[in-house]
């Protein structure tokens, strides 16, 4: 790392003779961090990689015996497991789906003259700056089949959304929506704002409906900063742990970190819930990857 | 738009504004409803239809702070007139304080799970803006080897499911005894938010010209004395803007804090939902925690306005 040599100084200089050299600065600034990332971070999931060969269980006292490969064998042989993968596909599709149409919906509503534009906008944006577990807690009130205010408001009766295992899981997307609708809203505002106004006259000019409008200008210009926004919203859906834990405990809205969670902390299969982490991880790398990629791209335009 | 606007423009600009009113409405209903609720007796939290217009109460945040226990009888008119306003509240619920043997009122678990929460995210997030902002310096001003993909490391680990990484830190932390201790979430919350503020900060630093410490080199400040008396100072909104989203990252983290702590170090929001319990739960009370946790995120994000698309982002939007 510390062969590249750069610096602005005369060496020679008053200046760099009395203070420390760029290079040093430079490593003083950078390794500290990426030492702590590595031990904090990157440690942990090659001790977990060891693990996650055994039979351990963190429960017993029992010394772990090496099992080889087999707990990813019966991982990827288990329907239950896949089921969850199911689950948790469907739930990304169907929030992300959701959230990009009222974020955008909303976005295409407040792009114009409003009074009070600044202050509507902040307060839209409030839902996602708050506690997934704790607000998604009070959602449980809201839901509630007897004196829940939406079965009230929407007049639906004693409707079920969280007992019910057909419903559980879009109950608990809902709740996402609503909180994650302001963050593809906000990227939206911005990407509208950012269309050149005078592409919009040149299309009143030429006397193009609204429509062609639409698909021909707004959505390809918008379109870089909502792929940000789906990439975003895909990767914490897929992560999702919090608000489907606390609202349900339906197994139809069994997501694969609440599977994971449960094997490792409730059934204590430790060396079996390495190893689906370790599953997991490699899914999370691979989107990432991915997600950086585009980010690059996006940037150097 | 065009300059002259037809009247079907207008009528939909009137549309599109009561639109956007109503749906801010619905958006904020579930927000004023834990607010409302945290302000009404206990029996007019859960009805049919839902109480909108009610006398507001303190009883819930009382309620909140404090242990209490059933009353099998109602306290006598000595015992009420004798306890000061806040118990007689309590009291008017149905409900009595718990003392111990020397009349010392007990406390609930909330006040020191709301503590617990201001001592980690504070310490968590002093951590990981203050390395983070030396870290990105150093990115933007010097040539590092393979920047990039030390850059994409240093994101990734944030991108992992926290369960993911709570399996092996839960497994270590258990060997060193780190479980349950403030030090143990605080190391954790400090990798975590290590990331994101090393991201966001590098985007502040590059906006900083470089000429501003140049020129200070040649006056003969050490690049040292350059980095705190020059680009420090330039930084401090990126550094402020950068420690609010790290605090309430911090503050607002459920998983790592129901996994690795219990009861000394636990954190408000696994807290929270586990006052739900069994039975019928006081909603008011839930409601009244809740409150008190959501409100330093509210007041922040007020203040943050202005760059929320940039952290939202991880600095990939820039406005």
């Amino acid at each position: 790392m510390a062969t590249t040599m750069i610096t602005t100084l005369d060496r020679s200089s008053r200046a760099a003779a009395r203070g420390l050299s760029d290079i040093s600065i430079r490593n003083l600034f950078i390794i500290p961090t990426v030492l702590f990332l590595i031990v904090f971070n990157i440690f942990p999931l090659i001790y977990s990689l060891g693990y996650s060969f055994t039979d351990f269980r963190a429960s017993t006292n029992a010394p772990a015996n090496f099992v080889g490969l087999q707990s990813y064998r019966d991982l990827l042989n288990d329907p239950y497991v896949w089921s969850n993968f199911a689950i948790t596909a469907k739930y990304v599709i169907v929030s992300v789906v959701g959230q990009l149409l009222v974020g955008f919906g909303v976005a295409m509503l407040l792009n114009r003259d409003i009074p009070l534009k600044g202050l509507i906008t902040t307060l839209l944006l409030l839902p996602m700056m708050l506690s997934m577990a704790v607000v998604g807690l009070f959602w449980k009130l809201l839901y509630d089949p007897s004196w829940g205010v939406i079965n009230y408001a929407l007049g639906l009766g004693n409707f079920e959304w969280l007992a019910d295992p057909k419903m559980a899981l879009y109950a608990v997307a809902l709740t996402d929506i609503w909180m994650w609708s302001p963050f593809v809203m906000l990227l939206s505002l911005a990407g509208l704002s950012a269309v050149p106004k005078h592409l919009y006259e040149a299309a009143a000019i030429d006397r193009a409906g609204p429509f062609y409008t639409f698909f021909r200008i707004t959505l390809p210009l918008v379109a870089p900063i909502l792929m940000i926004a789906v990439i975003f919203r895909t990767m914490e859906a897929f992560k999702t742990f919090d608000l489907a834990y606390i609202l349900t405990s339906q197994p139809t809205a069994e997501l694969i970190s609440i599977r994971l969670y449960k094997m490792a902390f409730q059934e204590w299969q430790t060396g079996r819930s390495c190893a689906m982490a370790y599953i997991v991880l490699i899914m999370v790398l691979a989107i990432t990857n991915i997600y950086v990629k585009y980010l690059n791209k996006v940037k150097e335009r | 738009m065009a300059a002259v606007r037809t009247s079907s423009e207008i009528t939909f600009n009137r549309v599109a504004i009561v639109a956007v009113l109503l749906v801010t409405i619905i958006f904020l209903a579930p927000i004023y409803w834990i607010a409302s609720t945290a302000f009404k007796p206990r029996n007019l939290a859960t009805t049919i239809p839902p109480t909108v217009v009610f006398q507001p109460e303190i009883s819930p945040f009382v309620k909140l702070f404090t242990k209490r226990s059933q009353l099998r009888s109602p306290p006598s008119p000595e015992e009420y007139a004798a306890a000061p306003w806040w118990e007689r509240v309590v009291f008017d619920g149905g409900e009595k304080i718990v003392r111990d043997g020397k009349g010392q009122v007990q406390w609930s678990g909330y006040p020191s799970r709301f503590l617990n929460s201001l001592i980690i995210a504070i310490t968590s997030t002093v951590l990981a803006v203050g390395m983070g902002t030396f870290t990105a310096y150093g990115f933007s001003r010097f040539k590092v080897k393979g920047e990039a993909d030390l850059l994409f490391f240093i994101l990734s680990t944030r991108m992992l499911p926290p369960v993911v990484v709570a399996i092996p830190m839960f497994l270590m932390y258990r060997a060193v005894g780190l479980n349950d201790t403030h030090i143990g979430l605080i190391i954790l919350y400090t990798a975590f938010n290590l990331s994101f503020s090393v991201w966001l900060m590098k985007g502040f630093m590059d906006e900083i010209p470089k000429e501003y410490e140049e020129a200070a080199l040649v006056d003969g400040y050490t690049r040292m004395e350059a980095f705190f008396k020059i680009v420090l100072p330039e930084a401090a909104t990126g550094i402020a803007a950068t420690a609010v989203f790290c605090f309430i990252t911090a503050w607002n983290e459920y998983a790592f804090a129901l996994i690795m702590t219990n009861r000394r170090a636990q954190t408000a929001p696994p807290f929270i939902p586990s006052q739900v319990g069994s039975g019928l739960p006081d909603w008011t009370v839930i409601a009244a925690g809740t409150f008190l946790f959501l409100l330093p995120v509210a007041i922040f994000t007020f203040l943050l306005r202005n760059h929320l698309l940039r952290g939202m982002s991880f600095g990939a939007i820039r406005k």
